[in-house]
């Protein structure tokens, strides 16, 4: 037994860096959330930035109505980042920041805002996550469109291996490919497929002899699931997929920088509404995944709290999972030995296993044309695989305690308090920030900002260009995250992701011919087929409850209208009343449904289609969900409404209970709008 | 549910009476099928004392040729001539359940606030990928109150026959690199176009290739009159108020009258068809006697009322 390696590392390891994915409100308050968190033993940061600051709309934007401080802090200039960054020392810290569409100009910010500390940008160290595959895919905070997008990172990557030399410029993320729905053998293929993409794209804008420190800077940031042993298969065989793709591919020879580096936030997917309280066991178990083996552990951590379903987490429950790290990392002997499953048969055939099928769905990607020609079909795989999840969890095949068996509880003391365990936003920070940019507009100077937009402008139109250089004048001129973003949507042109649904095919009858046949009667009463509109009102990016509920009442024989991500309330009044749909379901889960959703009601009454019947879902605390049922709101579903088709047999007979109620409903949608029914036909009757 | 209101409404140009319309021919229920004929007959050409002025256009080919993008360009130039546009997006996506997704609507770039723009989607329904007949009755309708009427459909085949009859010009759209629609032209498979459309210029070489195919196969099979266009509908686009030329000029260029009649006509004995199927086909006198029968109708007859009438002679 010489060759066996010693069963102790000769020194302990020392552990990952431990974040907490935080950040609300403006950046004053954040930054004495981060200073708390550092206090507590945090050794990293993890910026979590507002819908508005993601998607590149200024605070006071008509878009960012709802959003604004909502599941992030609201960064609109230099002069937010400073006050974000105040006090923590910028030369030692590392900096996580969750960001995509507007990477560039956030890494400007905080180049910018670190000079101001005298920090040179060539001893930053952080992350931005960079990644607009997968916002395309599932998470939905894109701004522009898949081509200048891709240009965009590739600048970001290009100016980092230059002149951030230990920045992560970018951060590959398989995380919300898993939250959309995807197994580990898509999550796997389709984060690599999504690397190539990235790597390509830069591969024809540096020298050839950077493409090895380019290789060694990118990341990835991975989701866990519950099935624990197989998420750690799952790890090792991405790192390595990744090891092989950057010695073949990319021709690294250096073996250091084809070493698989990620972070992790794990499961948000399986955290349950129903015995909120069982979740701190999945995450702990989620963490194991993550940490068990040595040669495939995280690198950075961080763990959601256990009442995400619920609403905004508050500090405490927070820092209750921050606790969970440290416990793991200080008090277990997890630290104290090499790789535990290193000759384990068992974890070498799961490996291969996943290897295996990750490499024919790359194939596959790669015959598509790569993953950005992809997304559409890689989109549709996703939805299709999260129909099977939920279809499997209302079946009883897949096990959710609490949810689908062993559902009796004691009342929870956890959720006792009146906000029933979560954070509120003050309602009054919009407003305040909304004044707070607008002064800051006013009291800059207006020559260098014109001239750095200026040159923004250019260097977008110019392909030739790194989008850096100009980003980081801008940020020290006093430029609004929304004037930047601006400036790039004028030369770059909108864009709207594919929204997956429509193409998978229909399940078969099963459970769902009861409610086929309940369809079917409505419709022959109604006299055409129930028409259902799926809406996503606000900037809120995350479609997949959304896209479920549409696939399932197509599947029920509906006539679904579902137009993707981030509309605004008159877009869906209009769509409601050109479209003569019978009933509207509203999805929002970035707690903005306090504003968007009487909007939208405000805008309907306005078409002239308030008889239609609105139901809302969505993580909405109970006390706001009776807010909006006395506002007229049919119906409110949450996370703990699992089953689709009881949820969709109440929204069938609401449907019909108006229809028998209200004779000639079909009559009278649109009949409202445009109003002149003037009587003076014009002339030429009959022959 | 009254017929008569709306389509005095329509003839007012009400374009907030098209959502309401909609819902009218849709619905199956005897009074509304009742209430949709009385519209109908009173917005026929008879009742109105000649066609309707709007320009019915047909938008069709295969899926993923970019038909949406095209449209949002299209819509922005008719507006900003001030054209008001009616789009009626069939879609092919309904299966089994009988039930559809019908993604049209966000694919097509448009200010919710504009009431000059009506968008509504349909399931094709039973139709395999054709056009349903309330589609059909919608077009006719609106062509009483927009400049613009769009009918928008997947594929080639049904749907394009059925457009063909429909609509005063049909634009057939390709992209570069797929050979499908050449083929069907030189098969004959296709009806020939009034105007095909080569997406994605800015694609260069590839696109020039297509576009100089499209062109030598339209040139073997009519005289070389068939306008084909490139366009590319990125930021920012091109070729998109040429290829509006295009088609108003064909607009202009043909006996306006006689192709709706005959259109009709077409329409009339194909419902009839569907609807009788061969067996009362053959009552009237089989295939070509229907057609000459019809000839002789009023050509100011709308469509329900020329099966109408086809109905009745059929039962006597």
């Amino acid at each position: 037994m010489s060759d066996a390696p010693p069963a102790r590392l000769p020194e302990r390891d020392r552990p990952w860096m431990m974040r907490t994915y935080a950040g609300h409100s403006d950046a004053r308050r954040s930054n004495e959330l981060y200073r708390r968190n550092l206090e507590k033993g945090q050794t990293g940061l993890s910026v979590a930035f507002d819908l508005p600051t993601q998607t590149g709309y200024d605070p006071d934007d008509e878009l960012a109505r709802g959003e604004v401080g909502k599941v992030g802090v609201s960064i609109a200039h230099i002069g937010d980042m400073r006050t974000l960054l105040d006090g923590i020392p910028l030369g030692e810290m590392n900096t996580s920041m969750t960001i995509n569409a507007t990477a560039a100009w956030l890494l400007a910010l905080y180049i910018v805002a670190a000079e101001g500390q005298g920090v040179p940008e060539a001893e930053l160290q952080g992350t931005t996550q960079n990644d607009i595959l997968k916002e395309y895919l599932s998470r939905g905070t894109y701004a522009f469109p898949p081509g200048p997008s891709m240009r965009l990172i590739a600048d970001t990557i290009a100016y980092a291996v230059a002149h951030v030399p230990r920045w992560n410029p970018i951060n590959i993320c398989s995380y919300h490919l898993q939250e959309a729905g995807a197994t580990p053998v898509q999550e796997i293929a389709y984060a690599m497929s999504n690397a190539i993409a990235v790597l390509d794209a830069v591969r024809e804008r540096v020298d050839a002899e950077l493409m090895a420190s380019v290789f060694g800077r990118i990341s990835f940031f991975v989701n866990a699931g519950v099935r624990f042993v197989e998420e750690h298969a799952k790890l090792r065989a991405m790192a390595q997929l990744w090891d092989e793709l950057g010695r073949d591919r990319y021709e690294v020879a250096d073996e250091r920088l084809r070493r698989f580096r990620y972070g992790v936030q794990v499961n948000s997917l399986g955290l349950t509404e129903a015995q909120p309280e069982n979740n701190v066991y999945r995450i702990a178990l989620e963490a194991l995944a993550v940490t068990l083996g040595r040669s495939a552990r995280a690198r950075a951590l961080q763990l959601p709290a256990w009442n995400e379903a619920l609403g905004l987490p508050r500090p405490f429950d927070q820092q209750w999972s921050l606790r969970l790290q440290q416990i793991l990392a200080y008090e277990t002997d997890l630290l104290e030995y090499p790789d535990i499953f290193d000759g384990s048969l068992v974890m070498e055939r799961l490996v291969a296993e996943l290897v295996e099928g990750a490499r024919a769905e790359m194939a596959r990607v790669a015959e598509l044309g790569g993953a950005v020609a992809a997304v559409g079909e890689m989109k549709a795989s996703l939805v299709e695989s999260h129909r099977q999840r939920l279809r499997a969890i209302e079946s009883g095949e897949l096990t959710v305690v609490g949810v689908n068996r062993f559902q009796s509880s004691e009342p929870s003391p956890l959720t006792a308090d009146a906000n029933g365990g979560i954070t509120v936003v003050d309602p009054e920070l919009e407003a305040e920030l909304r004044a707070a940019v607008a002064g800051w507009r006013t009291e800059r100077d207006d020559g260098p900002v014109s001239e750095a937009l200026a040159q923004l402008a250019t260097a977008a139109r110019d392909p030739s260009q790194n989008i850096m250089p100009a980003s980081i004048a801008a940020a020290r001129a006093g430029v609004t995250t929304g004037e930047w973003a601006r400036t790039l949507r004028e030369a770059f042109g909108s864009y709207r992701a594919p929204t997956g649904v429509g193409e998978g095919a229909v399940a078969a009858g099963g459970d769902l011919e009861a409610l086929r046949d309940e369809v079917e009667r409505v419709s022959d009463e109604l006299g055409r087929r129930l028409k259902f509109l799926v809406g996503k009102p606000g900037l809120d990016g995350h479609s997949n409850g959304a896209e479920q509920i549409a696939v399932r009442a197509r599947d029920a024989g509906m006539d679904v209208v579902y137009e993707g991500i981030r509309l605004t309330p008159s877009q869906i009044a209009s769509s409601a009343a050109q479209e003569g749909v019978h009933v509207i379901g509203l999805s929002i889960l970035s707690g903005s449904h306090a504003e968007l959703i009487p909007a939208v009601l405000r805008a309907l009454a306005q078409a002239g289609v308030a008889d239609v019947p609105v139901v809302a879902g969505g993580i909405i605390p109970e006390a706001d969900a009776d807010a909006l049922r006395e506002l007229g709101v049919a119906a409110v579903y949450t996370p703990k409404d699992w089953e689709l088709n009881r949820m969709l047999a109440d929204i069938v007979a609401l449907v019909g209970e108006r229809a028998g109620a209200g004779a000639g409903a079909s009559g009278s949608a649109g009949a409202g709008a445009g109003g002149s029914a003037s009587a003076d036909a014009d002339a030429g009757g009959a022959p | 549910m009254d017929g008569g209101e709306l389509a005095v409404r329509l003839r007012a140009r009400d374009h907030g009476a098209a959502a309401a319309v909609l819902n009218l021919v849709e619905n199956r229920t005897p009074p509304a099928r009742a209430a949709a004929a009385e519209l109908l007959r009173d917005l026929s050409p008879a009742a109105l004392g000649g066609e309707p002025a709007a320009h019915v256009v047909g938008v069709t080919g295969p899926p993923g040729v970019g038909k949406s993008s095209l449209l949002s360009r299209l819509i922005a130039e008719w507006r900003s001539q001030d054209r008001s546009v009616a789009v009626l997006a069939v879609d092919p996506s309904s299966r089994g359940s009988g039930g559809a997704l019908l993604g049209d609507r966000a694919r097509i770039e448009h200010d919710p606030a504009d009431e000059r723009v009506f968008i509504r989607s349909t399931a094709s329904g039973g139709r395999l990928g054709g056009v349903a007949p309330a589609t059909r009755a919608a077009a006719a309708a609106l062509a009483a109150a927009f400049d613009v009427v769009v009918i928008e459909t997947v594929g080639v085949g049904q749907s394009e026959t059925d457009v063909a009859d429909i609509a005063d010009t049909v634009a057939v759209i390709v992209q570069p690199g797929s050979g499908d629609v050449l083929q069907f032209l030189k098969a004959g498979i296709m009806e020939v176009p009034d105007v095909l459309v080569v997406t994605k210029s800015d694609l260069g070489g590839a696109a020039a290739r297509a576009l100089a195919d499209v062109r030598s196969a339209l040139a073997s099979l009519r005289d070389g009159d068939i306008p084909a266009l490139a366009v590319s509908c990125l930021a920012p686009p091109t070729g998109i108020a040429a290829l509006v030329t295009a088609l108003d000029a064909h607009r202009a260029g043909i006996d306006l009258a006689d192709r709706r009649i005959r259109g009709r006509r077409r329409q009339a004995l194909r419902e009839f068809a569907a609807e009788h199927g061969e067996r009362g086909v053959r009552a009237l006198g089989g295939q070509r006697a229907v057609e000459r029968w019809l000839d002789a109708r009023d050509p100011g007859l709308d469509v329900a009322a020329l099966v109408d009438a086809l109905e009745r002679a059929a039962g006597a």
